[in-house]
């Protein structure tokens, strides 16, 4: 094949199909992926920034305003931080709540994953399933703290609500029904053919890869990374209850499911022990307005890997640094990797596999040739005309057909 | 006597200089104070010899007349290190790790763009986080920047 047929595709930021804006530049040979250029920032809101100019309460309710899904765990990760500075000794109660939502969290998310992730392979049943089964956690979430997302759980030295034994029976019966519900979902990501066939060799990241990249997360765990924030640096109530970290050594996306699909059934186990085990006592302790100068790093394990808060403090109600490292921007160098070398159309599944989501269709579509300076930019009614054109050549005529 | 302590008496053994630099923060959590003259060696034997492997992010901090850098990183046992250094605010510049671990690329540009450091062989490539006709000399996150 000659250097010119070359190309080089822009996908993003702005994409009706994507979540949040990001730029995917794929230079392309044929349908190989030559390499991808990654371009991130769209997003970005100045988050440190303001949390520097606000006090730590109001910086808590901005941090989990930093991802709509994992907003428990920037909230919880930034508040321990506060809270180790501050010497506070957060009640038992409150961390095994706090342990509560985060696995409760953990559901929610996994099961959007497992959606999003049937939906990018063309397997529309699955997200159907997933999701209505999600609305279960989802209106537990919302049983539990006033909301769907954004929870407002945590404050300084503890959190906002109780639990009452009311909805200690509704969680738990929630469980039973996800936990049914999700051992069909382990049958079907480790059984059913279109799922195999699709994600079996795809997205490919070898466990040296995979350490030397830092991946964190379930993209990390099914490359046979044994890592887990939960168990290895725990927080909140996790040296206190017994799950399994999960691994798996396929090292492409049907381990990424595999993985997401039994952590699943980890966080069933995690919250019916946290209900069981859960200590009589008060939910807060009182937090200083003004935080003793002082620097901390708090570790979490968010659904999509870990995540890292760390605050400095200078004695006023204000914090002097606060810096977020959230999982997605550690697994971009993986997600590079893995499109490398493979073809275009696994593209979706590859970076919907570390979980923000994509897909690859677009009504505008710009095209640089990287043999020319000259770049065009072609409609979805100029992709028309050149089609017909190019099959007219072929003396084949569509020119005729109504659409 | 704990992991954490070996580990700080590991280093004042092979690093004379270290002595009174290193704090452990709390179980699993030590703090590192090195000169930017002797960081290299230090990294190398945190990162190589005690397998501190596991790069998490680096912090910059706007501290004064000099910027600070925190390399957090960590053992696969759960032990973290925050490996801090410093350079003069004016044009010093520190060395890109990404050539060891490539995950820090974005981390080093997000330095760069956000408080203005210098990272000395950082693989070329497009600027993160900002956007591309920021205004020159802009540094959100130096302390004499002012949102308003």
């Amino acid at each position: 094949m000659s250097d010119k047929n070359k190309f080089k595709i822009p996908i993003g930021p702005q994409h009706p199909a994507l979540k949040e804006p990001e730029s995917f530049s794929v230079a392309l040979k044929g349908e190989k992926i030559l390499g991808v250029d990654i371009r991130l920032g769209y997003n970005h809101r100045g988050v440190e920034k303001a949390c520097e100019e606000r006090t730590y309460i109001q910086d808590m309710y901005l941090v989990e305003r930093v991802c709509g899904i994992c907003s428990h765990s920037h909230s919880t990760c930034f508040v321990q931080a506060v809270e180790e500075i501050a010497g506070l000794q957060v009640p038992r109660r409150a961390l095994y709540i706090r342990t509560l939502v985060s696995e409760l969290e953990r559901i929610h998310s996994h099961l959007l994953w497992l959606g999003v992730a049937g939906h990018e392979i063309g397997f529309d049943t699955l997200l159907m399933y997933t999701w209505r089964d999600r609305e279960v956690v989802m209106d537990i979430l919302a049983e539990l703290t006033g909301n769907r997302v954004n929870y407002g759980m945590n404050t300084i030295g503890g959190v906002r609500r109780d639990i009452n034994p009311d909805q200690i029976k509704k969680v738990l019966k929630g469980m039973d029904i996800l936990e049914e519900r999700t051992k069909y979902y382990i049958e079907v990501a480790s059984k059913e053919t279109t799922v195999i066939k699709r994600l079996l060799g795809v997205g490919i990241l070898s466990h040296e890869d995979a350490l030397r990249l830092d991946a964190v997360g379930p993209t990390a765990r099914a490359s046979n990374v044994n890592r887990d924030v939960r168990r290895d640096d725990p927080y909140a109530a996790y040296s206190e209850v017994s799950f399994n970290v999960i691994t798996d050594d396929h090292n492409d996306i049907y381990g990424r499911t595999l993985v997401r699909v039994k952590e699943l059934m980890e966080a069933y186990k995690i919250v019916r022990q946290v209900l069981k085990d859960m200590p009589d006592g008060p939910i807060t302790v009182k937090a200083p307005r003004k935080i003793p100068a002082g620097e901390a790093t708090s570790r979490y394990e968010a659904p999509r890997g870990e995540d890292m808060h760390y605050v400095k403090s200078n004695g006023t109600e204000k914090p002097e640094r606060v810096k977020i490292r959230a999982p997605t921007l550690a697994n971009i160098q993986a997600v590079k990797h893995m499109l490398k070398d493979r073809f275009l159309a696994d593209m979706p599944i590859v970076i919907a596999a570390i979980d923000p989501c994509f897909s690859c269709t677009d009504r505008l579509i710009s095209i640089n040739d990287l043999d020319r300076t000259k770049s065009e930019i072609v409609t979805w009614e100029g992709l028309r005309d050149y089609s017909i054109k190019w099959y007219k050549e072929k003396g084949i005529d569509f020119s005729k057909v109504e659409i | 006597m704990s992991m954490e302590e070996n580990i700080k008496e590991g280093l004042v053994k092979n690093f004379s200089f270290l002595e009174n630099k290193i704090q452990v923060q709390r179980p699993r959590r030590l703090l590192l104070d090195v000169d930017l003259e002797r960081f290299e060696e230090v990294f190398e034997y945190l990162t190589k010899g005690l397998k501190f492997g596991h790069l998490i992010a680096i912090t910059g901090l706007d501290e004064q007349d000099k910027l600070s850098f925190i390399y957090h990183m960590a053992q696969d046992g759960g032990i973290m290190i925050n490996i801090k250094t410093s350079v003069p605010k004016d044009n010093f510049a520190i060395k890109t790790i990404s050539g060891r671990f490539p995950s820090a690329e974005v981390y080093e540009r997000e330095l760069v763009d956000l408080l203005g450091a210098k990272v000395e062989g950082l693989p070329e490539g497009s600027r993160y986080p900002l956007v591309d006709d920021w205004p020159k000399g802009q540094f959100p996150l130096r302390k004499d920047w002012k949102t308003k």
